[in-house]
This record gives C-alpha cells, sequence and structure tokens, in this order.
C-alpha cells in the first residue's frame, strides 16, 4: 500500500461511511482501525479490490463500535443495519465529505482545515506546518470541526458555492512549508471537478491552473516579486495554460457565468498574450465589468479601474478609482500607479511609500518601497 | 542554550548613533542591498542551526485595551509615523549572551544609505529557560 493510493483510498471510505450514516470522527476511526488491519495482514495476503475491503471491514468496525457505544449509553444510533457485502459505490464518496468539511456551521479557518485533513490526507502535522502554526493548534483546530459536524447527516448534497470557497482559500495560501497548498488545492479541485458536473468548479479549477503556471516567473531566485508585466514568459508553464484554457472553454459553453469563469477568463487573457504589449486590456476590461456585475465587489472594481487605465488611458483609470474606498487592500499601490502612467512621479512615489507601509506581505511591501525609492532617485 | 530575542525597534531605542533617512530616499541599489542583507542573515542563522523565528510586522495594528464590563475595548492608533515602532524580532538559540550580543551587532550593521551601517539599535532580552534537571 502507498501512500498516494491511500491518500486517495482513506477519504473516499471514510466518505462511504459517512454517506451510510456514520458521523464523521467515528467513521476516520472505523477506517483507521481497518487500515491497520489491511496493514497487519492475513494468511491470504493483501485482498485484491482493497477499497471494497476496506468499505467492508471500517463499516464493521463501525457498527461494532457504535453498538458498543450504543449499549454503553444506551443511545440510538442512526444506522441502517449492516448492508449486503459486494462492490463499492460506482460514485465516489468523496463528495459527501467535500461538503461536509465546507458546512456552513463551521467558520472559513476550520473549513480549510478539516478538508485538508479529511479529504485531502493531510497529516495534522502537514497542515500545521503549511499554516506556520504548532501542532498542538491545528489538532485542536480540527476537533473542534469535527465535534461541530459530527451530528450533521448526509442525505443531499449541499451548496457547491461554500466548498468552492473553501478551495480558493486553500490555493491563495500558496505554500510556505513542505506541502505546497496550491498544488493541494489543485488536486482536490481536480477532484471535484471529476465528481460533479458544475461550470463553477470548472471555472475555479481554470483560475488555479491559469495561476499556477505563472507562478515559476512570479517570484526571482533571491525572493523578490516580479510584477506581471516584467515576468519571463517563457518560464510559465504552458502545458497547464493550455488545460486551463480547454477547461475554461468547456465551462464558457454551458452559457452559465459565475465569478470564478469570468476570473479565470481574465487570466486566460494574460496567459494568450506573448508580450506584456500584446494583452487585451480592452476585453479584460470587458470580463472585469462581467465580474462587477456577478459579484458587486469592490475588489473587482478596483482591479477593473487599473485595466481601464491600460485600455484608455491612465486618467480613465484614476477617474474610475474616485469613489473606492482608500482603505480597500491595495487602493493606494493602483493609485501609485495610475500616477506614475499619467506622469506625476512626485505623488506616485510618495502613494508607493504609503502602500509599502499598509502592504499585505514582505514581498509585496519590499517591492513597494523598491518603486517607491526608483521614482524618488534622482542620480 | 540559551534563546533571546533580537527586537528590532525600527528607528527607536536609545540615542540613534546616525540618523537616516526612511528608506524610500535611499536609492533604488541601496534599498536591493538592505533587503539582500536580512534575507541572507537569516539564512546564516538557519545554517549555524541558531535561528528560532524570525518575523516581520506591519506598522498598521493599534493599541487596544479593556474598557469596563459591557463596553467595547478602546483602542487607540495605529501610529504608523511613531519613530519607536516595533518592526520584527528574531528569535535565536545560542551558546551565551556573548554570542547573542554578536548577532545583534552583526544584525545592526546592515547597510542603509552609502552602503554604510545603519547602527540600529536592537534589544536583545534573555528567554526564561526551563528549571535545571540538576539542581545544584
Amino acid at each position: 500500500m502507498n501512500g498516494e493510493l491511500l491518500r486517495d483510498l482513506v477519504p473516499a471510505v471514510t466518505g462511504v461511511l459517512v454517506r451510510r450514516g456514520a458521523d464523521f470522527a467515528a467513521a476516520e476511526d472505523a477506517v483507521q482501525d481497518a487500515l491497520v488491519e489491511a496493514v497487519r495482514g492475513g494468511p491470504e495476503g493483501p485482498p485484491q479490490d482493497l477499497r471494497g475491503w476496506l468499505i467492508t471491514v471500517a463499516w464493521r468496525k463501525f457498527l461494532d463500535a457504535a453498538r458498543a457505544d450504543t449499549s454503553r449509553r444506551r443511545r440510538e444510533v442512526r444506522v441502517e443495519g449492516e448492508p449486503v457485502p459486494g462492490p463499492a459505490e460506482v460514485v465516489d464518496d468523496t463528495l459527501w465529505l467535500y461538503f461536509l468539511c465546507a458546512h456552513p456551521a463551521l467558520t472559513p479557518t476550520s473549513s480549510v482545515a478539516l478538508t485538508l485533513r479529511a479529504v485531502g490526507g493531510l497529516t495534522t502535522r502537514q497542515i500545521a506546518r503549511a499554516y506556520l502554526v504548532p501542532e498542538a493548534t491545528m489538532s485542536q483546530r480540527i476537533s473542534r470541526a469535527k465535534r461541530v459536524v459530527s451530528g450533521v447527516r448526509l442525505n443531499q448534497p449541499g451548496d457547491v458555492a461554500t466548498v468552492l470557497r473553501v478551495l480558493y482559500l486553500v490555493f491563495n495560501e500558496g505554500y510556505s512549508g513542505d506541502v505546497d497548498l496550491a498544488a493541494e488545492a489543485i488536486r482536490l479541485t481536480r477532484q471535484l471537478a471529476a465528481q460533479i458536473d458544475h461550470e463553477e468548479v470548472a471555472g475555479l479549477l481554470a483560475l488555479m491552473l491559469l495561476h499556477h503556471a505563472r507562478r515559476p516567473a512570479r517570484t526571482s531566485p533571491d525572493g523578490r516579486l516580479v510584477p506581471l508585466a516584467e515576468q519571463d514568459r517563457s518560464r510559465w508553464d504552458h502545458h497547464l495554460i493550455a488545460e486551463g484554457v480547454e477547461v475554461l472553454q468547456n465551462a464558457l459553453a454551458r452559457d452559465r457565468l459565475g465569478e470564478f469563469q469570468a476570473q479565470a477568463a481574465i487570466a486566460a487573457l494574460h496567459a494568450d498574450a506573448r508580450t506584456v504589449e500584446e494583452t487585451d486590456w480592452r476585453q479584460i476590461v470587458e470580463w472585469y465589468d462581467e465580474l462587477v456585475r456577478l459579484t458587486d465587489s469592490p475588489v473587482a472594481r478596483l482591479n477593473r479601474a487599473v485595466a481601464l487605465g491600460e485600455a484608455d488611458g491612465p486618467e480613465f483609470g484614476l477617474a474610475a478609482l474616485v469613489g473606492l474606498d482608500p482603505a480597500l487592500p491595495r487602493h493606494t499601490a493602483a493609485a501609485a500607479y495610475l500616477h506614475e502612467r499619467a506622469g506625476d512621479l512626485v505623488t506616485a512615489a510618495r502613494l508607493y511609500a504609503e502602500a509599502a507601509r499598509s502592504a499585505l506581505s514582505l514581498p509585496e511591501r519590499d517591492h513597494l518601497m523598491r518603486q517607491a525609492a526608483r521614482l524618488n532617485y534622482r542620480p | 542554550m540559551a534563546k533571546y530575542l533580537l527586537l528590532k525597534h525600527y528607528r527607536g531605542g536609545p540615542k540613534p548613533a546616525v540618523d537616516w533617512a526612511p528608506m524610500d530616499q535611499w536609492t533604488p541599489d541601496e534599498v536591493d542591498a538592505h533587503m539582500r542583507f536580512m534575507h541572507d542573515f537569516g539564512a546564516r542563522l538557519e545554517e549555524t542551526g541558531e535561528l528560532v523565528d524570525a518575523q516581520a510586522l506591519s506598522p498598521n495594528g493599534a493599541f487596544v485595551r479593556y474598557d469596563g464590563e459591557g463596553r467595547p475595548p478602546v483602542t487607540d492608533g495605529p501610529f504608523v509615523e511613531t519613530k519607536d515602532l516595533i518592526a520584527g524580532w528574531y528569535i535565536i538559540d545560542v551558546d551565551s549572551w556573548d554570542r547573542a550580543v554578536e548577532l545583534a551587532g552583526e544584525l545592526s550593521a546592515a547597510p542603509g544609505p552609502g552602503g554604510r551601517p545603519i547602527h540600529e539599535w536592537l534589544e536583545v532580552r534573555p528567554f526564561y529557560g526551563v528549571p535545571a534537571a540538576v539542581p545544584e
């Protein structure tokens, strides 16, 4: 049994148990017990159909534990009785775990941790390292999350939008430890897309692939942030881009636009341009119009203003900034950029320095500080 | 081994040895050199097995205190322009106080305008240790 196989099998088998009525924590325990039995092995060696075998054994373990629990606490456990042994369900029950882990009763932080643990099959230690928190903290966060969802019975799929938000959060965390969360988010979204036919799942997958494709060019070897316009486009992963574009086109063809598809379309237009000068800013502005229409998000309006500055000229971009809350993340940086394009270098330098002070990450702060220094420098 | 906190006070601390201009007034090369130094300093501590943690703090934030039962906490700030602003810290695990001071001295020599050391004050504070297993 290799680790990769188990990482797919464990969530799937846990999902089967949850769907049959086991509560989440009990299902996980039962699957662990079954694994121990599988590793120990019997005289007949490892089973041919490991998945089916695990489901059968884990379900038996769960029923044993539930019965013991029932007689001990005289509590009714909602199990329908032992199902007839047979081949595993065709539907991949991992899907149910996605919904459970993104349950609205959980905070986003808890949903993320539980999804990585239960669906992703990562260890608590790996998740803790990825989020730079002590293992005990992450362990506690996951246990609390499990308690919150332990009473939930899944008899219908939840809202796919909540699952997508969780996966999007995982993707945005990038990578800081020994686990590449962006790659993990892509793996989980791919798996979801294989199980559920939904245009926004495809949209999110396309968005992730298109952004991930640019990652090699986004930082210099010494850790500096390289803005899109200055990236070496030959270092983009063109296989990932091709895949992302194809996934997106199939999604768009269904004519049910959503925010992830719109964002992916913008990313695809950037990916399409062989040089920054070839960027089709006009179309990008149109996609931002769609995004604003779909989400009414101030962040989308801010990005639209920058795109408009490229398409029509910086003064149009600056005009579009008027009325937006200056406290929006990256508002000052966007204003600095547009002022620089408009030739007002003194204002631009002052705004870059101001933006550096409110930057959300160290590479971003350093980048903005360099921009300010560059404009202030009079040799 | 003992742990020490090297607290970066930005431009604060005792009387400054050198009154250098804010970083956005440096040349781009000077900014680069400073950031490279910081990056290398952390990497070097990791290599010698002395680094525990290094963190930088955003200047945004505020002072907060309790304001009585049933009332929301009082906030004051942010004080982004304050001179004595904690910019971040290193936590090191080293053999001696002398080694901690030596490392703080090196960190304080980070290059500024003209490539000259900025002489930043670092506050070095020992962590309380654990009670000895073999009491004297």
